[in-house]
C-alpha cells in the first residue's frame, strides 16, 4: 500500500528581548548560574508576574509577517507540573486564548513550485530553567539547577498538518527562521536550542482523509537532524504499517548518534498540566492601534528582498535566494554595492570566498572582511590595480588581519604591473631562456604558450596584468 | 485613670505622638509590655519583632522630631504571617516555610515603614490561610481573647486577637473568603477587606490569586480609615492592582447616613443564622434606619452556591500556588531522599497540614482533564452569576447590610474534624470574595454569653468610602467598639 506522511511542526523561539517575560531579569545568554535571577523568576513566595510588553510586540510582529489574526482578548495559563527546573511548579503560558491564530507560511520547492503551510497559533510563554547533573565533568551524587535561562520568552509556533515530506519540513524550518530573523525577534540558533522544533508525524494510506495515529519526536538540533529524524520515523511507521502493527501515540526522542528514534513516554504516561488562566496576570487587551503600530514598523520580508534584489540590482535568482537568506548576509550585500556598485561581483565573493570562509560560524556580522573592505578590494580590480588572482591573496590577508585592501597592497608592493616596456622585457628574459620552446611553438605546438606564459607570470611575481602579458607574449612569439 | 498606651487607637496614640506628648518608644514598650503579660494566653504572635521595632520606634521619634511625622508614625502594628518581611521570618502559618526569610518586603510593608509604622510582630494564622479558626496553624491555636476556650476566627485570627488584646494599635489581615472581617467578627473588632485590586497583592504569600486581598483590622472604624489610606493605591508589580486614584479615606467618615439606601438581602438571613446573631444585626439596621437611611430588600439568588463555587475555584488556584514548596529552592525540604519524586513526595507531605493537602487535593481534582469543565469552569460561570446578583442588587440600594458570621466564636476544637461546618462559618463573607467587593465587619452587639457579634456593610466596587462612611455612622451611635475583653 502506498502511504502518505503527513507532518505538523511545533516550533519554539526564543525572543531576543533584553529583559525576561515577565520580570526585568537580562536575557543574556550564559552568566554564572542563578545570577540572572530575581524573587519573581526563582518563583518566592508571594511575587507576582508583570508582562512585558517587548514580548507582545515581538509575537505580532511574527504573527503579522506570517498572515495570522490577532487575538484582541489574550489569556495568560498556567501549565501545571513539577520539575526541578520550574521553579513556580507551573509554566505561564497560553492555552485556550493565544495571541495569534490561522495563519501561513508560503514555500517554494524545487522547481518553483509553491505551497502553503498553515499554522495553527501561536502563543508566548516562559521558558524553564537548566539541570546540570555534572559540576566540571564529574557527576556526583546530587544535581544542581540554574535558573538563568528561567524566564525568557519564548513563542510557540505550531503549524497545520500540512507537511508531507521530510524535505518540506526543512524548508519550512528554514523560511520560518529566516522570517524570525528579518524581524529580528530570534537569533534562530538551532544548535544553541534559541530555534527548537518538535515534529509531529502520522502516515495515511493514500487517498484517505482521516489522519492516522501521530507520533511526537523531539531533540532535533539542526535542520539535517529534523531531516533525518523525520526520514527515519517515516520509515519506522511504514514498516510497522506494512507488516500490519497498529501506532501507538507516544513521544520519541531522536538520538542523532545511532541516528534513530527512541520511545521516551506513551499516550498514558502523558501530563495532566491541568491548564487555567492565570489569575495573576490580567487579561491583556490588543486593540487596532497597536496592531497597526506594529505593522507600520514590520521590515522588508525575506521574499520581497529578494525580489527586490533581482529588479534593482539585476543579480540572478539563485544569487538572490542565497543573499537573502538571512537578513544579515543580506545587508552585508547592500552595504558592499552602495560602496562599490558592482553587484554581481560583489555577490560572486560573497556567494564564494566569503561563505567559504565563514564556514560553519556563518556570522557575517563579525567577519573581518566588513562590506567597506570588500567594496574596497573589487574597486582596486575594477581599476587594474591588482588582478583578480592577486585579489586572492589579498582576501586572504584581510579575513587573516582585518587590513583594509589598499594597505596591504602598497606594504606588500602587490600593485599589478602594466607597464609594458617592463613586461616586454620580462617576456624576452623568458624566451632567451627557453629556446627550445619558442622554436616548438613556431613549428605548431600550440600547447607551449601555456607553459610559456607561466613561466613569465612567475618571473613577474603574479603582479604582471595577465591580459598585457598575454598580448606580448604572442607578438614576440609570432616577431 | 489613664488610659494605657497599648489600648489606644491609632488616631487617639498619633495624636499624642504628634505633639510629642509621648514618645514611639514609650508607646512600644508599653505594647511589649502588654504582649509579655497576655500573649502566652492568646497566642497572637507567631515572631515577635521587637527590637526591630525598637529601631524602628527611636527612627519614628527622630521623624516626629523633625516635624515630619505623619498618622502612622511610631504607630505599633502587627502585621499577619503570609506578607513579606524583608529579613524577617515569614512562616505563612506553616511547617514548610518555619525557615523562610523574603529578600523582600510586601508592597504594603513598604508603604507602612514609609509612613512610619513600627511592626511589633508577625501573627498567627491558619496555614496559608486555609481555615476559619486559626486552628490549622503550623504553631499552635490562637485563643479568643473575649472566651480563652472559644476560637478567634480565621484565617487572619492572630491579627484580631492581638487587635481585641491590645497586643498592638492594629493589625493587617488578608480576606480570602472572610479571613479579615470572620475574625474581626469573633473578635469584636473592625475589620476591612478592601475591592479586588485596590491594594497590591505583592509580597502576600498566595492562597487564592482571584480572591486575596489586604486590609485592616483595627480597634475602630476610623483606624480602618487610616490604614487603608496607607496601604491602597495602584503597584506596577502587580498588574490586578487597578490604576485608579486612593482617596484619604477618613474624609470620608461622616456622621449622617440621610438618604443612604441599604440593602437588606433575604438570602443572608436564613435557617442557621445563630438567633443572637439575627437580633443584634436587625437591631443594628432599625438604628441605622432611625438615623435616616432607607431599608431596601434586595435579593442576592445565587448566594447558595457560593460556599460551592469558592470550594473550588479557591484550591483549584492554591494547588498551583502551592506547587512551589518543593523542597528545590527554600522552605522545607525532607532529609535523605532517595531521589526526585521521594523528594517531592516526602517533603510536601511532611511539610503542609492536613487542612492545606485537602485542600491541594480537591483544587488537583477541580482542575484535572475530564473534569476542568463540571468543576472549574461551571464555578467560574457560577461565579459570574453571583457578581450580577449584586450589580443588580446595587441598582435598588447603595450599600447590602448583612450579618458576618452565621454564629459568635465557636469553641476550640469543636469544628476542626468537621471541615463542611467549618466552611460554612463564612458564608456570609465568601459572596463578597468572590465579587471583588468591599467589605467590613463592626461589632454590633454581644451574645448572652458575652461573645461579640459582627454587622457587615457590603459596598459596590470601590465603594470604600461609603462603606467606611455608614460604619463610622452606626459605630458613633453605639458602644459596642469601646468594650474590651477581660482575659481572665
Ligand atoms: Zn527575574
Amino acid at each position: 500500500m502506498d502511504f502518505e506522511p503527513v507532518i505538523g511542526l511545533e516550533v519554539h523561539a526564543q525572543m531576543l528581548t533584553d529583559t525576561k517575560i515577565f520580570c526585568n531579569c537580562s536575557t543574556q545568554f550564559g552568566g554564572e548560574p542563578n545570577t540572572r535571577t530575581c524573587p519573581v523568576c526563582l518563583g518566592m513566595p508571594g511575587v507576582l508576574p508583570v508582562a512585558n510588553r517587548r514580548v507582545v510586540e515581538f509575537v505580532l510582529k511574527t504573527a503579522l509577517a506570517t498572515g495570522c489574526t490577532i487575538q484582541k482578548y489574550n489569556q495568560f495559563a498556567r501549565k501545571n507540573y513539577f520539575y526541578p527546573d520550574l521553579p513556580k511548579g507551573y509554566q505561564i503560558s497560553q492555552f485556550e486564548l493565544p495571541i495569534a491564530t490561522a495563519g501561513y507560511l508560503d514555500l517554494e520547492l524545487e522547481g518553483a513550485v509553491k505551497k502553503r503551510i498553515g499554522i495553527t497559533r501561536i502563543h508566548m510563554e516562559e521558558d524553564a530553567g537548566k539541570l546540570m547533573h555534572e559540576i566540571n565533568g564529574i557527576a556526583g551524587d546530587s544535581s544542581f539547577v540554574d535558573l538563568n535561562r528561567t524566564g525568557v520568552p519564548l513563542m510557540e509556533i505550531v503549524s497545520e498538518p500540512d507537511i508531507r515530506s521530510p524535505r518540506e519540513a526543512v524548508e519550512y524550518l528554514k523560511t520560518m527562521r529566516s522570517i524570525v530573523q528579518y524581524l529580528e525577534v530570534c537569533d534562530g540558533n538551532m544548535e544553541q536550542g534559541s530555534f527548537r522544533c518538535d515534529a509531529n508525524i502520522s502516515l495515511r494510506p493514500k487517498g484517505r482523509e482521516k489522519f492516522g495515529t501521530k507520533v511526537e519526536l523531539k531533540n532535533m538540533n539542526s535542520f539535517r537532524h529534523v531531516e533525518k529524524a523525520i526520514e527515519f520515523e517515516i520509515e519506522r511507521q511504514r514498516d510497522m504499517l506494512e507488516d500490519g502493527i497498529e501506532i501507538m501515540q507516544e513521544t520519541r526522542l531522536w538520538d542523532e548518534k545511532r541516528e534513530e528514534t527512541f520511545s521516551m513516554r506513551s499516550k498514558e504516561e502523558a501530563h495532566d498540566y491541568r491548564y487555567f488562566p492565570d489569575p495573576d496576570l490580567v487579561p491583556l487587551v490588543i486593540d487596532e492601534d497597536w496592531i497597526a503600530a506594529v505593522r507600520a514598523g514590520l521590515p522588508e520580508l525575506p521574499r520581497q528582498r529578494r525580489q527586490r534584489f533581482i529588479d534593482e540590482y539585476g543579480i540572478p535568482g539563485y544569487d538572490a535566494d542565497v543573499l537573502t537568506v538571512t537578513k544579515q548576509v543580506a545587508d552585508y550585500f547592500e552595504a558592499a554595492v552602495k560602496l562599490h556598485n558592482q553587484p554581481k561581483a560583489v555577490s560572486n565573493w560573497i556567494m564564494g570566498d566569503i561563505m567559504r570562509s565563514l564556514a560553519d560560524s556563518r556570522d557575517i556580522a563579525s567577519f573581518a572582511v566588513t562590506p567597506v573592505h570588500l567594496a574596497g578590494m573589487i574597486a582596486l580590480i575594477d581599476k587594474g590595480t591588482i588582478s583578480g588572482k592577486i585579489a586572492k591573496k589579498v582576501f586572504e590577508q584581510m579575513a587573516e588581519t582585518g587590513k583594509m585592501p589598499e594597505s596591504i597592497v602598497h606594504e606588500q608592493g602587490l600593485v599589478q604591473v602594466s607597464d609594458s616596456g617592463e613586461l616586454e622585457k620580462a617576456v624576452q628574459a623568458v624566451l632567451d631562456a627557453n629556446p627550445q620552446m619558442v622554436e616548438d611553438f613556431r613549428s605548431g605546438k600550440d600547447k607551449v604558450f601555456g607553459f610559456l606564459m607561466g613561466q613569465v607570470m612567475k618571473s613577474t611575481k603574479g603582479k604582471g596584468n595577465p591580459q598585457l602579458l598575454n598580448d606580448i607574449l604572442r607578438k614576440q612569439l609570432a616577431g | 485613670m489613664a488610659r494605657e498606651l497599648y489600648s489606644l487607637t491609632i488616631h487617639e496614640l498619633s495624636a499624642l505622638l504628634l505633639a510629642r506628648t509621648v514618645s514611639a518608644v514609650e508607646a512600644l514598650e508599653s505594647v511589649i509590655s502588654r504582649i509579655e503579660a497576655v500573649d502566652g494566653r492568646v497566642h497572637a504572635y507567631i515572631s515577635p519583632t521587637f527590637d526591630f521595632a525598637r529601631s524602628q520606634a527611636q527612627a519614628a521619634d527622630q521623624r516626629i522630631a523633625r516635624g515630619d511625622g505623619g498618622p502612622l508614625t511610631g504607630v505599633p502594628l502587627a502585621i499577619k504571617d503570609i506578607l513579606c518581611t524583608e529579613g524577617i521570618r515569614t512562616t505563612c502559618g506553616s511547617r514548610i516555610l518555619e525557615n523562610f526569610v523574603p529578600p523582600y518586603d510586601a508592597t504594603v510593608i513598604g508603604k507602612l515603614k514609609a509612613g512610619g509604622a513600627v511592626f511589633t510582630g508577625k501573627t498567627s494564622m491558619d496555614e496559608f490561610a486555609m481555615g476559619s479558626s486559626n486552628e490549622t496553624a503550623y504553631f499552635g491555636a490562637v485563643h479568643n481573647p473575649w472566651d480563652l476556650d472559644r476560637v478567634p476566627g480565621g484565617s487572619s485570627g492572630g491579627s484580631a486577637a492581638a487587635v481585641a488584646a491590645d497586643e498592638c494599635i492594629a493589625a493587617l489581615g488578608t480576606d480570602t473568603g472572610g479571613s479579615i472581617r470572620q475574625p474581626a467578627s469573633l473578635c469584636g473588632v473592625v475589620g476591612l477587606k478592601p475591592t479586588y485590586g485596590r491594594v497590591s497583592r505583592f509580597g502576600l504569600i498566595a492562597f487564592a490569586s482571584s480572591l486575596d486581598q489586604i486590609g485592616p483590622i483595627t480597634k475602630d472604624v476610623e483606624d480602618a480609615a487610616i490604614l487603608l489610606s496607607c496601604i491602597s493605591g495602584h503597584d506596577s508589580k502587580d498588574s490586578t492592582s487597578i490604576k485608579r486614584h486612593a482617596p484619604d479615606y477618613t474624609r470620608a467618615l461622616k456622621k449622617d447616613v440621610n438618604g443612604l439606601r441599604l440593602g437588606i438581602p433575604k438570602e443572608y438571613f436564613i435557617e442557621g443564622l445563630d438567633p443572637q446573631v439575627e437580633k443584634a444585626v436587625r437591631e443594628a439596621i432599625d438604628l441605622l434606619k432611625a438615623q435616616g437611611a432607607e431599608i431596601v430588600p434586595v435579593s442576592l439568588p445565587h448566594t447558595e452556591y457560593a460556599v460551592a463555587v469558592y470550594y473550588l475555584i479557591a484550591p483549584a488556584e492554591a494547588c498551583s500556588n502551592l506547587a512551589r514548596y518543593d523542597g528545590v529552592k527554600y522552605g522545607y525540604r525532607c532529609s535523605q531522599p532517595g531521589n526526585l519524586r521521594e523528594m517531592y513526595e516526602q517533603s510536601r507531605s511532611e511539610g503542609f497540614g492536613p487542612e492545606v493537602k485537602r485542600r491541594i487535593m480537591l483544587g488537583t481534582y477541580a482542575l484535572s482533564a475530564g473534569y476542568y469543565d463540571a468543576y472549574y469552569k461551571k464555578a467560574s460561570q457560577v461565579r459570574t452569576l453571583i457578581r450580577r446578583d449584586f450589580m443588580e442588587a446595587f441598582k435598588t440600594c447603595d450599600l447590602i447590610v448583612t450579618p458576618t458570621a452565621p454564629a459568635p466564636a465557636f469553641k476550640l476544637g469543636e469544628k476542626l474534624s468537621d471541615p463542611l461546618s467549618m466552611y460554612l462559618s463564612d458564608i456570609f463573607t465568601i459572596p463578597t470574595n468572590l465579587a471583588g467587593l468591599p467589605g467590613i465587619s463592626l461589632p454590633c452587639g454581644f451574645s448572652e454569653g458575652g461573645l461579640p457579634i459582627g454587622l457587615q456593610i457590603i459596598g459596590n466596587l470601590f465603594a470604600e468610602e461609603q462603606v467606611l462612611h455608614c460604619a463610622y455612622c452606626y459605630e458613633q451611635s453605639t458602644p459596642w467598639h469601646r468594650r474590651k475583653p477581660s482575659l481572665a
